[in-house]
């Protein structure tokens, strides 16, 4: 028993004198709880919406007011025609459109019955949730409040719910471009960190500095094989996604591709980055993994909305590179848009690429120290 | 048979096909400094782990302070110390805890531990080290505290794996002085080294090529037996026997290039004798 | 003619440790020159400084004339690395690792096959095997072979024989000596004294300091006093008897006889008595001549005697 209660306060000691794994303990749930608090949030603050209203009367502005200051919306923009409403989903900032049918206030008055439609951004199917939800229920308040207690139930606004771009509401539609992106972070930046700490803990990387071999040709020799292998990679996950969950690509596959390559790359030169501030293969594991998984899941958009969450979050998303990929990847597989509404993201994403590398080869290590 | 601690009797340990130690068998005495020696490869690793407990034999007796290792290999981890060059203490824990660490592993009483810790370091000079973390400490110091610890709980045999591999000329004689004391104590030490002249120091050696133990007997015996100046010579002769024959575990050297097996008269430091 | 290395007064530290103090040396061409010391002494710190891959805090160095801090870049292509560790691929082969070295530094393995060929002969028969399966020795013979593989002019070879077994030892020394008919430069260091024989000439470290620089054979004269083998049956005993006796300067074992110092240079008159009455009878004393070792020891307890008395003594 003693023996056994020696060892167990040997490795109280070991915990205790080791900064960073008691940074690690207690440091990361207590930033963890903050995050997923203020992040995680299953209301909806400030979604876009459009309206298209094909009539213009008193009691379509009046109803179009309630809903915008309801506080949960957010006006985006005006409609004027049917194709209108598929572009303003690929500009994204929109969540639903709200259709007031011709004549709306007239019909509603003379024959107690209007219909209103709601079309929802189906490629989040949670958010599209919530939006139809709390819309449907600002509807009926407004029918409530206008028919009065005499007409009780004489008046009715039908809404129709539709789905813009995933009808049935499937929710892979969501999960599986964020996983994809996030897969393709993880593996690709570990790939890289981990195969540069390793030629520094074997010690063969004492010997490639001591030739002449430079820096830049060691890096780009590390990435082009796994560039080569992740794209490998990227088909068999896309054919995967198709084959199972008969998820479409709805836009152009070669702009799909070349997207996914741009984010391989940007991905392998992180890894890159992350193996020039790492002293062995277990920090570059560490990082790579678990420093990148958690940002990525939470912040990236992927399962929460950024527009949910405070400001904050919406500032230092923008260094995260999946933000950007999800955007992508969502437009062009579920919208089915083209380079246009994505050129934004794509540049981004170029210019990040671009400063992995430029950092990494400024800050790879000539000397051992 | 009362002053036998380790007896080996026809040991043999296989992994898959490839046989490791191949009918090992020999005794070592109580108070005895038994060396064990033999190139990269031969087998002693793999016969010490055996006899420490470690690992089990895949066939033949084997008898280590008394316990037999197939049955009961806790008795004879309480029995023995143990000490390797890679690891000997805990780098982050200072000297004391290290000391009170292992002395409670060891089952010793707390007062026992704290009378030893007092001995152990007065003995070493150590005393204003008692708070120092290992990692402050240079490598000679660390493998004579290291030495001392695995003797803390006077068991009957100590097993020291390489255990002055790197340290200076001056720690090494050290170090080989503390082994001696140990061995008057009557704890036996079974210790397997690189270095031919400590191979000098002990009372018998053993040496081991291709899983077989080719050689056992004093040095001095071994000299006068295959006519050699030193226990290197001997070493040399026997180790690395016929170039025909293919060494294929060691990486072979079946090549013609074993033409001089014997060196030149090179002179090696301080060795020189009047013949 | 150039040197081939030049350095002066090179100091390292890393936080509070201090691995090197003024270190002064210089290496001349085609010369095999030894580091000497135990673990801790600074030879690797200092190798990684004549490579380039580290900065020294104080002190300069040149290395084929060029300065080895700003010249970093020519110099690497002009030097073959053997560091500490067998750093060579674990996971290619014996063919696979010497034809990545050999392309990384613009050359074939046939260009310079010559210079290998005795080394690199012995592992040829496995040359399809996994460096990761070899044993000590074979890679070390491999791992000399991609450092001299592009005919380097210096090469530097950190503990090259540490680990492996005695006969593989002596083997790579033969090595070594006939690569000196190549004009090629060798620095080695090692922590086996009896190796510092096979050198040009040999530096000895200890605790980040040079104890001396000479030929092997000058430091062995340069011991200051005259050396005795004695013998006897009872080694413990006999080293404790003669640290007992008075007319003892030092007294080191060395294998089956202990290496005496005595004061005036011979044992004395009283010696024998003093020993038959502490039982020992059968002791046989020797002049010897004194080696690289005894030198070491001499000049460790010099230079240190001041640090001992204030740390811990023997």
């Amino acid at each position: 028993m003693k023996r056994f209660l020696g060892f167990v306060k040997k490795e109280f000691m070991h915990i205790f004198r080791d900064y960073r794994t008691l940074f690690i303990l207690f440091g990361i749930p207590a930033a963890e709880i903050l995050i997923f608090g203020y992040a995680v949030s299953t209301d909806i603050k400030n979604a876009g919406i459009a309206i298209f209203d094909l009539s213009h009367d008193e009691i379509t502005l009046k109803l179009t007011d309630k809903i915008i200051s309801s506080g949960f919306f957010k006006k985006t923009e005006t409609l004027l025609n049917y194709n209108d409403i598929d572009k303003v989903f690929k500009k994204g900032k929109t969540k639903a459109v709200i259709i007031f049918q011709e004549d709306f206030g007239k019909k509603l008055v003379r024959e107690g019955k209007a219909s209103l439609s709601i079309i929802a951004d189906g490629s989040e199917p949670n958010t599209a949730t919530l939006v139809t939800n709390y819309t449907l229920a600002i509807v009926n308040d407004f029918t409530t409040d206008f028919a009065g207690p005499a007409l009780n139930n004489a008046i009715r606004i039908i809404p129709e719910v539709k789905m813009f771009y995933n009808p049935n509401l499937k929710s892979y539609y969501m999960f599986v471009p964020g996983v994809i992106t996030l897969i393709l972070i993880l593996i690709c930046a570990l790939m890289t960190s981990v195969t540069i700490t390793r030629e520094k803990e074997f010690g063969t990387m004492e010997v490639l500095l001591v030739s002449p071999l430079r820096p830049i040709q060691i890096i780009l020799g590390k990435v082009i094989p796994y560039f080569i292998l992740s794209f490998v990679n990227v088909l068999v996950i896309l054919a995967l996604s198709w084959l199972v969950f008969g998820l479409p690509v709805k836009g152009s596959i070669i702009l799909l591709l070349a997207e996914c390559m741009l984010y391989i790359l940007m991905s392998l030169t992180l890894g890159i980055l992350i193996s020039t501030v790492s002293q062995n293969m277990q920090q570059a594991i560490f990082i790579s993994l678990i420093g990148l998984m958690l940002p990525t899941i939470l912040l990236s958009g992927f399962i929460f909305p950024i527009e949910n969450m405070p400001k904050i979050y919406d500032y230092i998303s923008m260094v995260l590179p999946p933000r950007y990929f999800i955007t992508i990847i969502k437009n062009i597989m579920i919208k089915g848009t083209g380079i246009l509404y994505i050129w934004k993201e794509t540049l981004t994403l170029i210019v990040m690429t671009l400063v992995f590398i430029g950092i990494s080869v400024k800050k790879f290590k000539i000397r051992l120290e | 048979m009362d002053n036998t601690v380790i007896s080996v009797h026809n040991l043999v340990k296989k992994f898959g096909s490839f046989v490791a130690n191949d009918n090992l068998s020999f005794e070592v005495f109580k108070g005895e400094i038994f060396g064990f020696l033999g190139a990269n490869g031969a087998g002693k690793t793999t016969a010490i782990r055996i006899l420490s407990g470690l690992s089990k034999p895949t066939s033949g007796e084997v008898n280590v302070a008394g316990f037999d290792t197939y049955s009961q290999t806790e008795q004879i981890k309480r029995n023995i110390g143990y000490m390797c060059q890679k690891f000997s203490l805990y780098e982050d824990l200072t000297v004391k805890e290290n000391i009170m660490l292992y002395g409670g592993i060891y089952g010793m009483k707390k007062t026992l531990i704290k009378e030893r810790i007092h001995e152990l370091l007065e003995k070493l000079h150590f005393e204003e080290y008692e708070n120092r973390l290992i990692s402050d400490l240079p490598l000679g110091l660390r493998q004579k505290l290291a030495f001392s610890v695995a003797i803390l709980h006077e068991p009957k045999i100590v097993f020291l794996d390489e255990p002055t591999g790197g340290v200076d000329p001056i720690t090494r004689r050290q170090f080989w002085e503390m082994i001696y004391e140990t061995a008057t104590r009557g704890i036996t030490v079974f210790v397997t080294t690189h270095y031919m002249d400590e191979a000098e120091y002990c009372d018998r050696i053993s040496i081991m090529s291709d899983g077989k133990i080719v050689a056992l007997d004093t040095p001095d015996n071994l000299k006068k037996q295959y006519n050699a100046a030193t226990v290197e010579e001997v070493f040399i002769k026997i180790a690395r026997p016929n170039p025909a024959t293919p060494q294929s575990r060691l990486g072979g050297t079946n090549t013609q290039h074993h033409s001089k097996l014997i060196p030149p008269k090179r002179e090696q430091g301080g060795q020189n004798r009047d013949r | 003619m150039q040197k081939v290395i030049e350095s002066s007064g090179i100091s390292k530290s890393f936080g509070t440790t201090r691995a090197l103090e003024d270190i002064s040396f210089s290496v001349d061409e085609s010369e095999v020159f030894g580091f000497i010391g135990p673990d801790g002494a600074g030879k690797t710190t200092l190798f990684r400084i004549v490579t380039t891959l580290l900065l020294p805090d104080k002190g300069e160095i040149k290395v084929f004339g060029m300065d080895g801090i700003t010249g970093f870049k020519e110099l690497r292509k002009n030097i073959g690395y053997m560091p500490g560790r067998f750093s060579l691929y674990q996971d290619l082969s014996v063919e696979e690792n010497l034809n990545f070295y050999a392309t990384v530094f613009g050359t074939t393995v046939e260009e310079n096959y010559d210079l290998i060929s005795d080394i690199y002969s012995h592992i040829e028969p496995f040359k399809k095997r996994l460096a990761g399966k070899l044993s000590g020795g074979m890679k070390q013979k491999l791992a000399l072979s991609c450092a001299l593989i592009h005919k380097p002019r210096l090469l530097v070879l950190d503990e090259p024989t540490t680990g492996v077994d005695a006969v593989s030892r002596i083997e790579f020394w033969d090595m070594l000596r006939k690569l000196r008919k190549h004009n090629i430069t060798i620095l080695v260091s090692t922590p086996y004294m009896d190796e510092a024989i096979r050198c040009d000439r040999v530096a000895l470290i200890q605790d980040g300091k040079i104890l001396t620089i000479d030929t092997p054979q000058k430091i062995r004269d340069g011991f200051s006093r005259k050396l005795f083998t004695v013998t006897s049956a009872e080694k413990y005993k006999l080293i404790n008897t003669l640290r007992e006796y008075p007319g003892t300067i030092t007294a080191y074992s060395f294998g089956d006889s202990v290496h005496v110092t005595f004061n005036d240079d011979m044992p004395g008159n009283s010696f024998y008595d003093f020993l038959k009455n502490k039982g020992i009878n059968d002791v046989v004393v020797k002049d010897a001549e004194a080696g690289i070792e005894d030198r070491f020891l001499e000049l460790m307890e010099k230079g240190t005697s001041a640090q001992r008395h204030n740390s811990i003594t023997a």
